[in-house]
C-alpha cells in the first residue's frame, strides 16, 4: 500500500515569487522521489488520552472571547471518499481584531485576554469534526505594500499515514481579500483554491448562538490496486 | 482539474484513474504556528509521556535549520516520526515529536534510537527518523530523513541509495558524544539538504 501523489496543480509550489518568504527557503535542487515504505505509510496513533481535546475556543469556565461566535463542522475524507476516523485536527487563529496571541505578532490591534486561539479535535467514526470559535479578523503582513491576509483559520491534520500529514488554511466565503492574497493564490488550480473556502451552512448554524460553516478536508488516498488496467 | 494532463499515469500513481476527490491544498504554517507548540512534545521520553516505561538507547537529535543565506530559521516547526528500538511502528512506543526552532534556528529532540525497519521482502532499512519541516515561506512541508553515521545498513538502504553519493551526507547525523547526534538542515544553497518526494 502507498499513498497517491496529489495532482500537481492542486498543490502550491515551494518557489512562489509573489510570496517573499519562499525566496530564501525553497530548495533549489529537485526533490528525490522515493518509493513509500512503512515509515511513510504508518503514522503516530494520535488519541485524546495523549492529546487533550478543546472543542470550544470561544468560551470556558469563567471566560468568554470577544467576537462573532461561529461553529465549524466538516468531514475528513481520503481521495476515494472514505472517512478518516480518529484524525487529529489542530486549529489556530487570530482573534476577532486580527491579532494572534503570540509574542512575535506586533500588529497594533487589541489582544483579547479571553482568547488563546488554539484547539484540538478528533474526527469521529464517520470522519466528522466540529468546534466553536470566534470569527478571526483580517491582519496586515509585510509581504508587499498594503498586504492583508484574508480571514482564515489554520488547520493541521494527522491521518493514518505520515504521508497524509497536512497543514492548510480555511478561508471564508465572499472575502474581498482572497483575490489579492499571494498565499491563497499560490495554489495553481482555481477549483483546488476554491475548496479552501468554507461554505456558510444553516444546518451547522446554532440557533441564538453561532453562525455555522462547513469545511471538508481531503487527505491523500491510497494507490489503486495494481494491474487494474493491465496493458 | 484536467485528468489527461497528469504525467504520472505511466507510473501507476493516478492519471488514468484519478480518484473522485482531490487532496486539499497545503498552505503555509506561517509565523504564528507556535499556538500549537507544546515544548514537551520534543521530549519523547518525558516522565508523564507515553514512552516513559519503554527501554532503549536514549539519544538526543539536534541541529539547526538555515536558509539560502545560511541564516537561522527561527520560526520553523520540526516534526519527527520514527520506529521503536526494535524497528517497529506498531508497538507501544509513540514515535512522534514536534520541536520549534529557537532564535538561532536550533532544534533538539530526546528520544530512543530507532531500530532497522523492515523493507521489501527480507530486506531492512537502516535505522532512520522521518523528518518534516514546516515554516513561514514553506507552502507545503519539506520531508526528509535522518540517518545515523556508522550504521552498516546505511550502505544498502533503499532511500540513501536513491540519493547521489555526494549529497548523502546531508541526511546522515554525526555523533557528538553523550548520545547526541547532529544533523544541520540547510533549506537552500551550499550544502542544501536532500528533500524527498513521498
Ligand atoms: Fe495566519
Amino acid at each position: 500500500m502507498s499513498y497517491r501523489l496529489p495532482a500537481p496543480e492542486t498543490q502550491p509550489p515551494y518557489d512562489a515569487p509573489d510570496y517573499g518568504s519562499t525566496h530564501k527557503r525553497h530548495p533549489k535542487q529537485p526533490l528525490i522521489r522515493i518509493a513509500q515504505t512503512l515509515s511513510e505509510t504508518s503514522a503516530p496513533r494520535m488519541r485524546p488520552s495523549l492529546y487533550e481535546t478543546t472543542h470550544n475556543l470561544a468560551k470556558g469556565p469563567g471566560w468568554e472571547a470577544q467576537g462573532e461566535r461561529i461553529t465549524v463542522a466538516g468531514r475528513v475524507l481520503d481521495e476515494d471518499g472514505r472517512p478518516v476516523p480518529g484524525a487529529m485536527v489542530e486549529v489556530w487563529q487570530a482573534n476577532a481584531a486580527g491579532r494572534y496571541n503570540h509574542e512575535r505578532d506586533q500588529h497594533d490591534a487589541p489582544l483579547d485576554p479571553n482568547f488563546k486561539g488554539e484547539g484540538r479535535i478528533f474526527t469521529d467514526a464517520e470522519g466528522w469534526y466540529r468546534y466553536t470559535t470566534i470569527r478571526p479578523g483580517a491582519y496586515p503582513w509585510r509581504n508587499h505594500h498594503n498586504a492583508w491576509r484574508p480571514v482564515h483559520i489554520h488547520y493541521s491534520l494527522f491521518g493514518a499515514g505520515f504521508a497524509q500529514r497536512l497543514i492548510t488554511q480555511m478561508y471564508f466565503p465572499g472575502d474581498p481579500l482572497l483575490p489579492l492574497d499571494p498565499i491563497f493564490n499560490c495554489v495553481p488550480d482555481p477549483a483546488a483554491r476554491q475548496r479552501l473556502v468554507a461554505a456558510f451552512d444553516l444546518e451547522v448554524t446554532e440557533p441564538e448562538y453561532a453562525l455555522g460553516y462547513r469545511f471538508d478536508i481531503v487527505l491523500r488516498g491510497r494507490d489503486a490496486t495494481p494491474m487494474e488496467n493491465p496493458a | 482539474m484536467s485528468l489527461a494532463s497528469d504525467d504520472r499515469s505511466a507510473e501507476g500513481r493516478g492519471g488514468l484513474n484519478r480518484p473522485p476527490l482531490q487532496a486539499t491544498a497545503s498552505q503555509t504554517a506561517g509565523p504564528y504556528w507556535h499556538l500549537i507548540d507544546f515544548p514537551e512534545w520534543a521530549d519523547l521520553l518525558r516522565s508523564n509521556g507515553p514512552n516513559a516505561a519503554i527501554a532503549g538507547e536514549r539519544i538526543t537529535l539536534l541541529g539547526t535549520v538555515t536558509d539560502g543565506d545560511g541564516a537561522p530559521c527561527p520560526d520553523a516547526m520540526v516534526e519527527i516520526w520514527q520506529a521503536d528500538p526494535e524497528g517497529r511502528y506498531d508497538g507501544d512506543f509513540h514515535g512522534f515529536g514536534r520541536c520549534a526552532t529557537d532564535q538561532a534556528g536550533r532544534f533538539r529532540f530526546l528520544t530512543l534510537k530507532p531500530g532497522a525497519v523492515r523493507a521489501e521482502g527480507n530486506a531492512f532499512q537502516a535505522p532512520h527518523v522521518v523528518v518534516s519541516l514546516f515554516a513561514r515561506g514553506l507552502l507545503k512541508q519539506l520531508v526528509t530523513r535522518l540517518y545515523f553515521a556508522g550504521e552498516p545498513l546505511n550502505e544498502q538502504d533503499p532511500v540513501l541509495s536513491a540519493v547521489p553519493p555526494d549529497r548523502r551526507g546531508t541526511l546522515i547525523a554525526r555523533p557528538e558524544g553523550d548520545g547526541a547526534w547532529r544533523l544541520d538542515m540547510r533549506l537552500q544553497g551550499e550544502g542544501e539538504m536532500v528533500f524527498l518526494e513521498i
